[in-house]
């Protein structure tokens, strides 16, 4: 690496969190029980907005998998979210009005926990629709990946995201509170991910499943990333860049191995395709505040008016995380 | 008479005091040994909670970093202390606290019992070992190692050049062979005594103080001076992996420890629940007198190395990407390119489905979209036809094709007019099979109903291209199997190239091609090509077509079985 390169990506590090340490003045905090988690908690980073009927189950998710402490930012939900996460005895909680597309994403809010609250503590960060799967899940917590992961001196953990969508109609099969979102959204691409590498951050970046398969296959330059690095032993100097897809230094990029081998990794399920998106896809274009001008949203919009069934003859339905590793989606690595 | 323990423990202490009461509550004495860096308050939770028990004793602490010389001291220190106080014990287990007895104290005992002379110490000349990290063998005993490997990588990289550079060589003491070998092991009271009562320790310890990694070494060597009877294998179960760190057992290895009928597991996971409940307390147990047989935990553990350093062929994901030339593979499995073919045949591509019992794909790389097999839209892994998609990035669209298919034999058409990113990357795959009939373009321009001039510029595009793509195919740096004809060779005796293609994609099949493909209609061809020098291009990639005259009696004679035999 260039000196010059080095010091400009310093500078982005630096500008991150000034940025968060700006926009971290927009929160209030509604709930604050950081002094009761552990000493080395595994803590659970979230932004939401109007997503009460999916808590139930988020919770639930990753309380069973061993997350000790989530933090969570609402951004002025209407819904009862906040209502419904603020007795929540394992739950920090924080709320503002600010404005989601100008703190990056929420990026910036996140960031200002992290660095306030994270440091050194092994951190998830994901969106409530996203449920994260690890080699040996079923059997192994969530602290033993973490305690592998030191023991291996790896600092971060790639997860792609995986689009999981139902057979038929979105809108076909209503979602309940507290339902397990994969009974309906079982389906995904196994196989049609292409992968691009950003010799900038040092990340790869993936696209492809069902919405570059449908929403973008005339402009497939457009269509969403899907690798993430949501797992890492934080430190202060850290920060995200966009989202969870790059992270500075970007050492903590390096989640691929280079020589043909594979370091382990897992996938993040993204059941974003359920009948609440239809309302949501409205919701985000009138609002304006997603990525791009909210683009996707009116991708998505568009062609689900006209083509509302994801699902392909050659769609996979999701049996378990081992199904996940032989199709080469994610991978054991050494971890055995 | 009895087996006694020693335990190094520096973490989990809770568990290394279950461990601990498990054996001595079953009659063996235990010395626990605790790193001088864990804080006083755990050690004397530690100690609290085995007062109970007389046959628990603690040795005198050392710090223990990774890699130095406080673990062998720790040992030896611990070791003397059993030795001297519990004068009933034969054997001496060297255990540490992340250790787990599989078999109960019983079987093991019995089985030490009638090996009552027997050291079971790994112990391996330093030629022989193929399992050290860092590739220092013989080095560990003769050079100096000021630095740590962990924390001061560099300089230690450095200091090891250095000395090696200059010729520097620490002298082995006189009667010291190295040997290496795992740090788990369980010796006689007439070794162990040996070794620690030795009138030369001093001076040797003073040497291995300076030996890299002494814990491997220690024993290792001694016992070679002493013994009379050495086992070379560890009774503990330990692997490693190519870091050189142990792999660690979960609750989901229970089946496994259980039929592996080894005696003590290292290293387990402290939250391993299962695992603690079920060998501590459960009343497990398999043969008495079977032989330790990890076998099953080695192969997993090897391929779990395996994926990690080699990986799966083919696969391009998000934690494998390897640059280009590191692939060990660039595909997942032999595929066939076929050039020209489906211009020169009729019906080349339902031919070939049937008679090779593959996938017999169109252009999968043709400018519109991809022409799967049956004219399907979507394709195994969910490929979708969109033309856009696939030259968003050939290369990841061909290897996800082959790797959605593992299992069956892919065969696709290729020609000048299709995109030709993908041409280093397949010539330089040894799984590819290419087969090319140069200058078979020309035909469907032959065919067509267009201005000639429109022909002319047309036919000198396509031959451009595909002069540019054979030369890739002819570079030296091409490892497919690769076979080029031009098209006046190939329609003079089709049949011998076609069965020489189709015994290489279906070699158990060794029947005669009885049906051939239908051949294109080239009367006129020469005359076509002919009209196209006249109008000032240069048709080379057909070969030497006769002009005027039409293809010889072979390929005229339509839709009959060809026999080359």
């Amino acid at each position: 690496m260039k000196i010059t390169e080095a010091i400009k990506l310093r500078y982005r590090r630096r500008l991150a969190h000034l940025r968060a340490r700006i926009k971290g003045r927009e929160m209030r905090v509604v709930a604050d029980r950081t002094r009761t988690m552990p000493r080395d908690a595994i803590i659970l980073l979230c932004t939401l907005r109007n997503e009460r009927i999916r808590l139930p189950f988020f919770l639930r998710y990753y309380r069973d998998l061993g997350v000790e402490h989530f933090f969570f930012v609402d951004n002025d939900s209407t819904d009862g979210s906040r209502e419904y996460l603020e007795p929540q005895p394992d739950v920090s909680l924080w709320t503002t009005k600010g404005s989601y597309k100008r703190s990056r994403f929420g990026v910036d809010w996140l960031a200002h926990l992290q660095r306030r609250y994270c440091h050194d503590h092994w951190c998830l960060t994901v969106d409530v629709d996203e449920f994260f799967v690890y080699p040996f899940c079923e059997t192994r917590p969530l602290r033993a990946l973490t305690d592998w992961l030191d023991a291996s001196a790896v600092r971060s953990f790639s997860a792609m995201m995986l689009d999981m969508y139902p057979k038929g109609s979105i809108t076909a099969q209503p979602y309940h509170e507290g339902q397990n979102p994969f009974e309906i959204a079982q389906w995904f691409d196994s196989g049609n991910y292409t992968i691009h590498r950003n010799h900038a951050m040092g990340n790869l970046w993936i696209q492809g499943g069902p919405r570059a398969r449908v929403f973008f296959a005339d402009r497939p330059e457009m269509a969403p990333a899907l690798n993430k690095v949501p797992l890492v032993r934080w430190q202060r100097s850290y920060a995200y860049l966009s989202s969870t897809h790059m992270i500075l230094p970007r050492g903590l990029n390096l989640v691929y191995d280079e020589r043909g081998g594979e370091k382990a990794s897992g996938c993040l399920l993204h059941a974003k395709f359920l009948d609440t998106f239809a309302e949501k896809a409205a919701e985000e274009m009138a609002r304006g505040q997603h990525y791009g001008a909210s683009k996707e949203y009116k991708a998505y919009h568009d062609k689900l008016a006209r083509h509302p069934d994801l699902w392909c003859k050659y769609s996979e339905k999701y049996i378990n995380w081992r199904q996940l590793e032989i199709l080469g989606l994610m991978s054991k690595g050494n971890w055995a | 008479m009895s087996v006694g323990f020693v335990m190094l423990c520096h973490t989990a202490l809770e568990r290394a005091a279950e461990v601990a009461r498990h054996w001595a509550e079953r009659g063996c004495p235990v010395v626990i040994h605790v790193d001088k860096r864990v804080a006083k308050l755990a050690y004397d939770g530690l100690v609290q909670s085995l007062t109970d028990l007389p046959n628990v004793l603690f040795s005198q602490r050392f710090a223990c970093e990774w890699g130095t010389w406080g673990i062998v001291a720790a040992t030896q220190a611990a070791s003397s202390l059993m030795l001297e106080r519990f004068d009933d014990v034969r054997h001496v287990y060297l255990a540490s606290g992340s250790c787990l007895p599989l078999r109960p104290v019983e079987e093991l005992r019995a089985y030490l019992e009638s090996r009552p002379r027997t050291d079971f110490i790994e112990s391996v000349t330093t030629t022989d070992v193929g399992w050290t990290v860092g590739g220092l063998n013989l080095e560990r005993f003769t050079l100096r190692f000021p630095f740590s490997w962990r924390s001061q990588r560099k300089a230690f990289d450095l200091y090891v050049s250095l000395q090696r550079r200059v010729g520097f060589r620490r002298p082995i003491p006189e009667g010291i062979v190295p040997h290496l070998g795992s740090q788990w092991w369980c010796l006689t009271r007439q070794t162990l005594s040996a070794i620690l009562e030795n009138p030369d320790r001093a001076k040797l310890d003073r040497y291995f103080r300076r030996v890299w990694i002494p814990d491997e070494s220690y024993f290792q060597t001694m016992v070679r001076r002493f013994s009379t009877n050495v086992e070379s294998r560890s009774l503990t179960l330990a692997k490693f992996d190519y870091q050189g760190k142990p792999h660690i057992f979960y609750d989901d290895h229970l089946q496994l420890l259980r039929r592996s009928d080894c005696f003590v597991a290292r290293k387990i996971w402290p939250q391993a629940d299962k695992l603690y409940d079920t060998f501590l307390r459960g009343n497990s147990h398999g043969q008495a007198s079977a032989e330790p047989n990890p076998g099953k935990i080695d192969r997993l553990f090897s391929k779990a190395v395996d994926r990690r350093t080699k990986g799966r062929a083919g696969l391009y994901m998000q934690s494998r990407y390897p640059n280009e030339n590191w692939e060990n593979g660039r595909t997942a499995a032999p595929y066939s390119v076929f050039e020209g073919f489906s211009e020169v045949f009729e019906n080349f591509e339902a031919w070939l489905g049937k008679v090779a019992g593959t996938r017999a794909h169109g252009h999968l790389f043709a400018p519109g979209r991809v022409e799967y097999a049956g004219g399907e839209t979507v394709f195994s892994g969910a490929l979708s036809d969109s033309a856009a998609l696939r030259d968003y990035a050939p290369k990841n669209f061909l290897s996800n094709l082959i790797w959605n298919t593992r299992g069956e034999r892919q065969c696709f058409q290729f020609g000048p007019n299709d995109n030709q990113e993908i041409s280093w990357f397949v010539a330089c795959d040894p799984n590819a099979q290419i087969s090319v009939i140069t200058g078979a373009w020309a035909i469907p321009l032959f065919h067509s109903n267009r201005n000639f001039s429109d022909i002319r510029r047309e036919a000198a595009r396509l031959q451009k291209l595909e002069s540019d793509h054979v030369g890739i195919l002819r570079s030296h740096y091409a490892k497919a199997r690769i076979r080029i004809w031009t098209l006046a060779e190939f329609v003079e005796n089709p049949m011998e190239p076609l069965q020489s293609i189709i015994d290489e994609i279906s070699p158990r099949s060794q029947r005669r091609l009885t049906e051939a493909p239908r051949l294109a209609d080239l009367k006129g061809f020469g005359q076509f090509l002919q009209n196209l020098r006249n109008q000032g291009m240069q048709p080379v990639m057909m070969g030497d077509f006769p002009t005027g005259e039409d293809p010889t009696t072979a390929a005229s004679r339509r839709g009959r079985p060809y026999l080359v035999k």
